[in-house]
């Protein structure tokens, strides 16, 4: 029985965790920003390891990157734009807990679609049309890519993570394939940039600023998703079917139509930033026009917990590092990538300080020993 | 005749950094731990392999051979391990979900990995191209007298050591699976936890084992891109990533079983180079051909789906964090 | 007589509910001891003490005289003690050998023949029969158990404790189980088998030890004791409530049901031609063990559930017209303009949502009816108000997400919700589960008005004195089979009890047992 006595001398845990009933929002908006800020401490020690920059320098640096003039200020909100856009379309599929990681094959569908009818209906059309035109096709374009997948989840529960993720590279070499045949010059394997001197199909500089139509349909958009999520039964359905199926079921809603549903304007919504990303911004086509924003934005709209209004300030705030970090990278004749590394840092502690909302830590009292 | 060999060395190739990925992603899965962070892992274990050859190699005037490789190696696995680490802390410990982690981690890896394969020439004084030529030249060494097989030679001696290194994994993992007490509770650990924990078992550190090994595992398919197919330079282009996606994907294909990765990955491998030798293509016809890989593995996934057969489905508790207390 | 176990004042509480209180129980050397209580007497919990699952707050254990402190699963497997739970702890995918050496230490690989030869020489000595190279899910129920009470012997034990073993046997399957319990005795095992089933007790125990709520009623010799006697232990003499009770008024037919059938997701039959009609303006108790088909009874009519053919429903509105509820789905119910309100067992996993605050709930099934693409907020934020006023529900402000709500709140949203809907049919599964008196008896009086409302009430319930104080008539389930339907005020608690664990009427070869699976 000496195995029974060792066992009698077993102390309590140094430290056992317990799941939170609940905690104020303040305290839990507390954790983030304590995350926050330690993130930043890390990278800015980071940076100080590579360049041996002064960490408040740093910081300097990187709000210069992003705003010291009208015009960065001005790409700065393109690119925040372009992100949320994606973000936002992302947010419903993720509130339904459906795995979209194919928003990089949803925007460059809908850029490539784009594209075209900028090659071949610029100045064919009036201007009006031409964007009625870029838009539907865009739109419809992403809606397809959403749809597949949710139509065997919806069947067969085909897993819906690896099939966007795939379909992303059905994506990508499909835009390859036309790259290629619109190529521009001759063997240059680019597009080039798109009806460069007539400007057909790109969007009009308004009230003096480039980007202007960008921030207006983006943030549109944005107000209209919170308000599709917040206010309508489609939302409404989609917060239920996310929380429980079987409640979705008690409650008489057919699961397989709300994802379908939900797909196709998920899919479409990432379409459209497509269609920005093209028409708006960069005006030509190429595997990069997504640049791994489909990606990004999963964690933009996961981080803002699929509240689209609050992915302004995260969006906002990972094209801020993007920016800066470039800034930096740049000074020292580093590459971007660095941006990628510092935007990964960041979202590593801000996806641990979770646990600390979620879960709490209970220490072993000395006299709780038994 | 000779169309055939190269595709097929062009597919053993491309089909051992698969291999690895998919290999070290099993053995991860098989601990419940779904890990998308494979091609950021596939970049660490590269970039890391590169930089401890290119500091060890500007270091000294005559590279040993030998610390060559255990330098590159070394790194490559160590740094792709610590990635499984960041990725296990968050998911195991801190519960954080398995996939946004995942897909952090690959952020951050390819953007490490891309940092500082452009950045390390700039870093270490600007020397121009970075290239360690005696650490890639033991990665590629092949058996003289093997290779001159005539055909077979060339279909199956014609390759870096890592090569063979992965099939020998592969086969290890397969039998340490299947064959041993600790590959049973492993995979007793992915498939019901609190089982697993109630006979016995330590969940957590089955857990965190498999996902660091598995990463280090992953990890080696970077360290053979950059040492052996690039000659131990550094490529900013998302070959890796895509190979990182098609080695999540493969898992899938070869049912969790590691020895099915082996003719898995070196089917993937052909189908990945086939465009380059159907004749007749153009440049741009031949992009389309370059998604057979892809609308493969979507054909796999559907009819795994529609072929609900309990055993291919994957470890049950695949994708879920364990907490005791919620049994 | 030389005891294997004692365990003496043992107590344990989860939150505010004691389990077990103050418990002392004996479990001798090479006997077979039932542990014999209704649903929630703590059976289960007090057992799960010795086999790690949980440690007692209060109370010793001792174990071949000496005393122990038992922490995990694996210190009661040192100690020689197996427990067989209800949900097995067994990995689908693996074999009956694999499972059987999940986790032990000895030897580094798979000696799969020495295994097989070791589980052979078990399944020889004691009559099971199990094929170590087969896998767990092309098992049936009854090998699954085989092969968890094989696994338990080959790591030594000496104590096994089953719970509920023939919940999910046939009776042939139960006869053989009987038969290797024996054989373990005769080799100097005990064992202890949680039951409520009065007939296996007489057949196969030794000694039977009785809890009730939690405590210790006594413990007797089998051949000194019979059926009735054990019921009555078991249940013990009627409490007063004071549930107030009217007489049905007019009562209409409102829901006639006919030969019922439901399978389960394996095809196994779980309700089996199950015919009655439910009043308007009368609650009609349903009682069971449960797993005995009461919640497939209530999802079939709900819509939850996939009836097999042959089963009817009629829906029988106040105006007369009549419809059949079978083969539809929950929003077709609703749209042919069925009342029906449903409080299910699984409050915040069906019921509710628990991520949303009250308003959004209350608005869960009555969303589709405002006009509009958008959701008109205001009726529900105002029913929730109502709810919240009326039913007393203590919340720190309408948004917070239900789930943060203590389980009585959590009921209060959930049964106001379904009052709301002004039901012609009331159905309600364990609608007191969980819940302090006063919330209890506030659920009794909303029923009770309901009833006089000239509502169909249909309570599933698990406490007998209040389906005795509170409904009209008592339909009683075993088995997945109607046994029998009681007048409320004139059943006593043993006559349901005994009709809740002898099936009447038993054919050759049918299922004679009380239950199904149990949600533990």
């Amino acid at each position: 029985m000496a195995a029974v006595k060792s066992m009698h001398e077993k102390k309590e845990p140094f430290v056992r965790i317990a799941k939170r009933s609940g905690l104020q929002h303040w305290k839990a908006w507390g954790i983030r920003i304590i995350a926050m800020i330690l993130a930043l401490a890390v990278c800015a020690a980071v940076i100080y390891v590579i360049v041996r920059m002064n960490p408040v320098r740093v910081y300097a640096t990187m709000f210069r990157g992003a705003f010291s003039t009208s015009r960065r200020t001005w790409v700065t909100v393109r690119d925040t734009m372009m992100l949320l856009c994606v973000g936002v379309g992302l947010a419903p599929a993720f509130k339904m807990r459906f795995w979209n990681i194919g928003a990089e094959g949803q925007i460059l569908v809908g850029g490539l679609v784009t594209a075209a009818c900028m090659i071949y209906w610029g100045g064919r059309m009036p201007t009006a049309l031409l964007f009625a035109v870029m838009i539907a096709a865009s739109v419809a374009a992403g809606a397809v890519w959403g749809l597949v997948p949710a139509v065997f989840k919806a069947k067969w529960k085909t897993n819906e993570t690896l099939f966007t993720l795939m379909l992303n590279y059905v994506a990508i070499q499909l835009t390859s394939f036309f790259v290629a045949k619109w190529e521009n010059p001759y063997g240059s394997n680019t597009v080039g940039i798109i009806n460069q001197g007539t400007k057909y199909g790109w969007f009009p500089a308004v009230f003096g600023k480039q980007y202007f139509l960008n921030l207006a349909i983006v943030l549109a958009v944005t107000v209209a998703m919170y308000i599709y999520l917040r206010h309508t039964k489609h939302g409404y359905e989609i917060a239920v079917v996310g929380e429980s199926e079987n409640t979705a079921r008690y409650a008489g809603i057919s699961v397989a139509r709300v994802y379908i549903r939900t797909m196709l304007l998920s899919g479409a919504v990432c379409g459209l930033s497509g269609f920005i990303a093209v028409s708006g911004a960069s005006h030509t086509i190429s595997t990069s026009t997504a640049g791994g924003r489909g990606f990004t934005a999963i964690i933009v709209a996961w981080l803002a917990k699929f509240n689209t209004l609050a992915m302004i300030l995260v969006a906002l705030l990972l094209v801020f590092l993007e920016k800066g970090s470039i800034e930096i990278a740049s000074q020292y004749q580093l590459n971007d990538y660095a941006s990628e590394m510092i935007t990964g840092i960041i979202l590593f502690f801000i996806l641990g300080s979770e646990f600390f909302i979620n879960y709490k830590l209970i220490f072993r009292k000395r006299e709780a020993a038994r | 005749m000779s169309q055939i060999i190269s595709l097929m060395q062009a597919a053993v190739v491309f089909g051992t950094v698969i291999m690895f990925g998919a290999v070290g992603e099993i053995l991860s899965e098989k601990s419940g731990n779904l890990n998308l962070g494979v091609p950021g892992i596939m970049y660490l274990g590269g970039i890391a392999s590169l930089m401890g050859a290119f500091y060890y190699e500007s270091a000294v005037a005559e590279p040993n051979k030998l610390l060559c490789l255990i330098i590159a190696l070394g790194c490559g696995f160590g740094a792709a391990c610590i990635g499984g680490l960041i990725y296990g802390f968050l998911t195991i410990t801190l519960r954080a979900n398995q996939n946004v982690t995942g897909l952090t981690l690959t952020i951050f890896g390819s953007g490490f990995g891309n940092f500082f394969g452009g950045s390390l020439n700039k870093l270490a004084g600007g020397v121009g191209q970075i290239s360690v030529a005696a650490t890639s030249s033991v990665f590629r060494a092949y058996i003289p007298a093997l290779s001159n097989l005539g055909y077979i030679g060339k279909v199956f001696f014609t390759y870096g050591w890592m090569v063979y290194l992965a099939l020998a994994i592969a086969i290890f993992c397969g039998w340490f699976l299947k064959r041993t007490k600790r590959g049973l509770n492993l995979r007793a650990v992915g498939e019901n936890p609190s089982t697993a924990d109630a006979a016995g078992i330590s969940v957590i550190r089955y857990k965190y084992l498999a996902t660091c090994l598995g990463a280090g595992i992953s990890g080696l398919g970077g360290v053979f891109y950059t040492m052996d197919y690039i000659k131990g330079t550094w490529g900013n282009d998302l070959t890796i990533e895509s190979l990182g996606w098609l080695a999540v994907a493969l898992v899938i294909f070869t049912t969790w079983k590691p020895v099915n990765a082996i003719w898995g990955s070196y089917l993937f491998g052909i189908l990945y180079w086939m465009y380059f030798y159907i004749s007749g293509l153009t440049r741009s016809t031949q992009e389309l051909f370059k998604m057979i890989p892809y609308l493969v593995t979507l054909a796999v996934l559907v009819f795994v789906s529609m072929k609900r057969k309990r055993e291919n489905l994957g470890p049950a508790a695949l994708g879920l964090s364990f907490f005791r207390e919620e049994r | 007589m030389e005891y294997a176990v004692q365990m003496k004042n043992i107590s344990k509480s989860f939150g505010e509910v004691k389990a077990n209180s103050s418990v002392s129980l004996d479990i001798c050397k090479g006997e077979i001891l039932a542990l014999l209580g209704e649903n929630g007497s703590g059976k289960t919990t007090l057992m799960n003490m010795l086999s790690g699952i949980y440690y007692p707050d209060e109370g010793q254990i001792f174990v071949g005289g000496e005393e122990v402190s038992i922490r995990s699963p694996k210190d009661a497997y040192d100690l020689k003690i197996g427990m067989i739970h209800q949900h097995f702890k067994l990995v689908d995918v693996f074999t009956a050998a694999e499972n059987i050496v999940l986790g032990l230490k000895e030897g580094k690989r798979l000696g799969k023949r020495a295994v097989a030869d070791r589980i052979r020489e078990i399944c020889g000595r004691y009559g099971f029969e199990i094929d170590p190279d087969r896998k767990v899910y092309d098992m049936t129920v009854s090998q699954k158990q085989t092969l968890e009470i094989v696994k338990a012997l080959y790591r030594g034990a000496d104590i096994l404790i089953l719970d509920e073993p023939t919940a999910v046997l046939t009776p042939q399957e139960t006869e053989k189980l009987f038969a290797v319990i024996k054989n373990m005795k005769n080799d100097g095992k005990s064992v202890v088998i949680i039951t409520h089933k009065l007939h296996e007790v007489m057949e196969v125990s030794d000694r039977v030890a009785v809890l009730r709520k939690g405590e210790f009623v006594g413990s007797i010799p089998t051949c000194q004791t019979d059926p009735e006697r054990l019921a009555e232990m078991m249940v013990g003499r009627s409490v007063s409530l004071n549930i107030e009770r009217s007489e049905p008024v007019n009562p209409t037919p409102r829901l006639i049901v006919k030969n019922l059938s439901v399978r389960n997701g394996e095809g196994v039959p779980v309700l089996e031609n199950v015919s009655f009609t439910a009043y308007g303006g009368e609650i009609l108790g349903v009682a069971g063990v449960s797993g005995s088909g009461q919640k497939e009874l209530l999802e079939a009519i709900a819509g939850l559930q996939k009836a097999e053919s042959g089963s009817s429903v009629i829906y029988v509105a106040p105006d007369g017209t009549q419809c059949e509820l079978v083969g539809k789905r929950p929003s077709d119910i609703h749209d042919l303009g069925v009342q029906l309100s449903f409080v299910p067992e699984d409050r915040l996993g069906m019921g509710l949502v628990g991520g949303m605050g009250m308003p959004e709930n209350m608005m869960l099934k009555s969303y589709r009816k405002s006009k509009g693409f958008f959701m008109d907020m205001g009726p529900s934020r105002r029913l929730a108000e109502n709810v919240r006023d009326t039913l007393e529900v203590t919340t720190p402000s309408l948004g917070t997400p239900v789930r943060k709500l203590s389980g009585g709140n959590v009921q209060k949203v959930l049964v106001g919700r379904e009052l709301a809907a002004e039901p012609t049919v009331l159905m309600t599964a364990y609608a007191v589960r969980g819940l302090d008196i006063n919330t209890s008896h506030t659920i009794y009086r909303l029923l009770s008005e309901q009833k006089k409302a000239g509502v169909a009430v249909i309570y599933v319930g698990e406490d007998l004195d209040v389906l005795l104080e509170l409904c009209d008539r008592i339909l009683v389930l075993c088995a997945g089979r109607l046994n029998d339907i009681a007048d409320a005020r004139t059943a006593t608690k043993e006559s349901i009890g005994y009709a809740m664990t002898y099936l009447k009427n038993n054919k050759a070869g049918d299922r004679i047992d009380g239950g199904g699976q149990k949600h533990a």
